[in-house]
């Protein structure tokens, strides 16, 4: 039986299967736990008198309400305070293989860290509540987000209930040019596909495009699978993958690493394994991505226009283009390089490791940000990426540009935080939703590659950064 | 978990796609580490005119009389319909416990965001998928009746009208059917096959040392 990636990942951690056939009970190698969705599970652990089936398989940080300034002021907000705290308690109550608490050196957003620290690594199993945890399918892990009552399955039992998903292949042709990233195919493909396109599926990205992206687009296009509807979005190993774990602190060494490498290079699809779908894009087409609505679906190449509902026959199609028109404050067939913006974003789980950092430094380097932008910030991933970058000079590229330079964590991706948008006010964001609200009550949020929220910073509106890129 | 049987309540309509859940449960709800009290903040922003803040009370919050729960015919609704993509977005499991906390134990729509649909029904609040052109009739009917109520039957797998004159079939995976007519924890049924899951573990770890050092 020649089988997919997927099917090589599931296979190889089901403990029992339910007689229905497609139900299965599945073991968890990694649990990724933050303050937000963690309490309640500990404490319906507490409350059944239960104990975690296995601590070292744990990696804990706080990353949602973390603040990006002022950490010498400690967290201000009681009520983002206590659900930090009360992580803090819980994992020194019940243990933890690492945790990277509030103002420790490597904290930073779960997914961030997860494979910077080789806490992710290929063949695993990983869950974390929350739907991002797909990001981690980059190094050929099934990886998926959960809800809190599974968050407390996974600490009893270690295992998961599940039922297997379905199989589909997204195969980028050609090569992606300068100055189009993971993010424009991620957005692209959400415009093709949909935003419910994925569900029931896991996705698995391959094709020259794919091979060629580094590990961190890779955990961008992942990262983006959930958008897609499809909660797991993976991509085979090859020598990407290993170049980029080897010598990370928790990947394995010596004799056992040699070990490990040999069984990663079988998780790959074998040749002709189906696939119940398969979606083709060509990767030399694409163009940088602008969503102007309330969905990360409603996409648009940076050269396109505003749709026209009165062009739109479907009627619950035109209501969206209308509600989220208005919601937006656009006018239909608005060129989407007419659009001007208010705040820019560089940051979340999706577009803020270090890669990201430096090609959006070099779009302003040198340059400054137009007088119509109130705030330009950077919120690089994790303690190690701003480290990173620091050391690289990037923080003094950004400053001198007029961005600000915070301190790692999800920032204004989620708006949990002080970092958020007022009402009516429009950003350019590297993030990864753009619902109603998502980024402020209010708020507008226009999903962009980094380079491009780089560039709309400079221009004080969208453009297509090709046309400004010195090299 | 409570038990899920047989259900007939009032219907209310969301008549809009991708309803996701950010819009059900704002972040500003999330700072909580308790399951319960979501209900107050359901569709907050749909639902208020003023931005929503934690530990606000009711009385003091105004509401949007152009939402259409807030629409006098729909009050002490327990059971929604949406439209396609329903709880798309975020594994938030403050989603759900907004919506049973509110007093809804069903929501029919088309598609559900698959999270959501899992977390749902390990809270007993049950995801029912219909066609769409079914859950357009159900729409029809709750926009042309004031006081619609629909049954859902769990055990027979179908929705129907009060007066049997449309009704439905639905399906659900077995497994979860079970679980939701017995009120059964997943948890206690999983730690059914301890054994299995030691010998399974003990395996791995020879098979794959690494990932246990
Ligand atoms: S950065 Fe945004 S999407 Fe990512 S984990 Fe944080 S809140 Fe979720």
């Amino acid at each position: 039986m020649l089988k997919t990636l997927y099917d090589k990942l599931w296979e190889s951690h089901v403990v029992r299967t339910e007689d229905d056939g497609s139900t299965a009970l599945i073991y968890i190698d990694r649990h990724l736990v933050h303050e937000v969705t963690s309490p309640q599970a500990y404490e319906g652990l507490k409350l059944a008198k239960r104990r975690p089936w296995r601590v070292d398989s744990i990696v804990a940080t706080a990353d949602h309400n973390t603040p990006t300034t002022d950490w010498d002021k400690g967290i201000e907000d009681p009520v983002s305070k206590l659900q930090v705290d009360t992580l803090d308690q819980n994992i020194k109550e019940y243990g933890s293989k690492a945790y990277f608490p509030f103002l420790d050196p490597r904290q930073g957003i779960v997914h961030v860290i997860g494979p910077e620290q080789g806490a992710t690594l290929p063949g695993m199993t990983v869950v974390c509540g929350d739907s991002h945890t797909s990001t981690h399918g980059a190094l050929a892990c099934l990886a998926h987000g959960i809800g809190t009552s599974e968050v407390e399955h996974v600490l009893a039992s270690q295992c998961l209930v599940q039922k297997k998903m379905k199989n589909m292949l997204v195969r980028v042709e050609g090569s992606l040019d300068a100055g189009v990233s993971a993010k424009d195919l991620a957005l692209a493909l959400i415009g093709k596909i949909g935003t419910a396109g994925g569900t029931g599926y896991a996705i698995e990205f391959a094709g020259p495009a794919i091979e060629s992206l580094t590990v961190e687009g890779r955990m961008t296009l992942c990262n983006m699978a959930i958008e897609a509807g499809a909660r797991a979005g993976m991509i085979a190993v090859d020598q990407i993958t290993i170049d980029y774990l080897r010598g990370r602190t928790f990947a394995p060494t010596g004799d056992l690493w040699d070990r490990a490498v040999t069984y990663w290079r079988t998780l790959r699809s074998d040749p002709g394994a189906g696939f119940d779908l398969v979606v083709t894009l060509d990767g030399s087409a694409l163009i940088p991505q602008v969503t102007w609505g309330t969905s990360p679906e409603m996409v648009l190449d940076v050269n396109g226009r505003v749709p026209d509902p009165d062009q739109e026959k479907d009627a619950e199609k035109r209501e969206g283009i209308e509600r989220a028109l208005k919601y937006m404050g656009l006018e239909p067939n608005t060129r989407i390089t007419d659009i001007r913006v208010d705040k820019i974003f560089i940051g979340s789980c999706t577009n803020s490791r270090i890669e990201d950092l430096r090609i959006a430094a070099k779009v302003v380097a040198g340059k400054c940000v137009a007088s119509n932008i109130q705030l330009a910030m950077v919120v690089p991933g994790s303690g190690l990426v701003k480290a990173q970058a620091e050391k690289e000079g990037l923080d003094k590229i950004f400053i001198a540009a007029g961005f600000e330079w915070r301190q790692p964590g999800c920032s204004m991706c989620l708006a949990m935080n002080n970092d958020r948008l007022e009402s009516g006010e429009r950003c350019a964001s590297t993030s990864n939703r753009n619902f109603e609200g998502r980024q402020g009550a209010g708020g507008r949020t226009h999903l962009v590659s980094p380079a491009m929220a780089a560039s709309a910073a400079i221009a004080g509106a969208f453009v297509d950064v090709r046309s400004i890129m010195s090299t | 978990m409570e038990k899920f049987t047989s259900y007939e309540g009032l219907v209310a309509p969301l008549d809009r796609a991708n309803v996701d859940t950010d819009a059900i449960i704002p972040k500003q709800f999330l700072k909580s580490i308790k399951r319960s009290g979501f209900g107050v903040n359901l569709f907050d922003a749909w639902r208020f005119l003023d931005v929503g803040q934690p530990g606000v009370p009711l009385a003091k919050r105004r509401p949007n009389p152009d939402f259409i729960l807030n629409e006098p015919r729909y009050q002490g609704a327990s059971i929604l319909i949406g439209r396609k993509n329903f709880g798309c977005g975020s594994s938030r499991e403050h989603a759900p416990w907004a919506l049973t906390d509110y007093g809804f134990k069903a929501v029919i729509a088309p598609s559900f965001g698959e999270i959501f649909f899992n977390n749902s029904l390990k809270n007993g609040l049950l995801p029912i998928v219909l066609s769409e052109a079914e859950v357009d009739t159900l729409f029809h009917s709750v926009f042309g009746f004031a006081g619609f109520k629909v049954t859902v039957d769990l055990e027979n797998q179908r929705v129907a009208t009060m007066d049997e004159s449309k009704s439905f079939n639905f399906d659900i995976d077995p497994f979860r059917k079970h679980c939701l007519l017995n009120g059964l924890d997943d948890i206690g049924l999983t730690l059914q096959h301890v054994d299995e899951i030691k010998q399974f573990e003990a395996q791995h770890q020879l098979n794959q040392p690494w990932l246990f050092n």
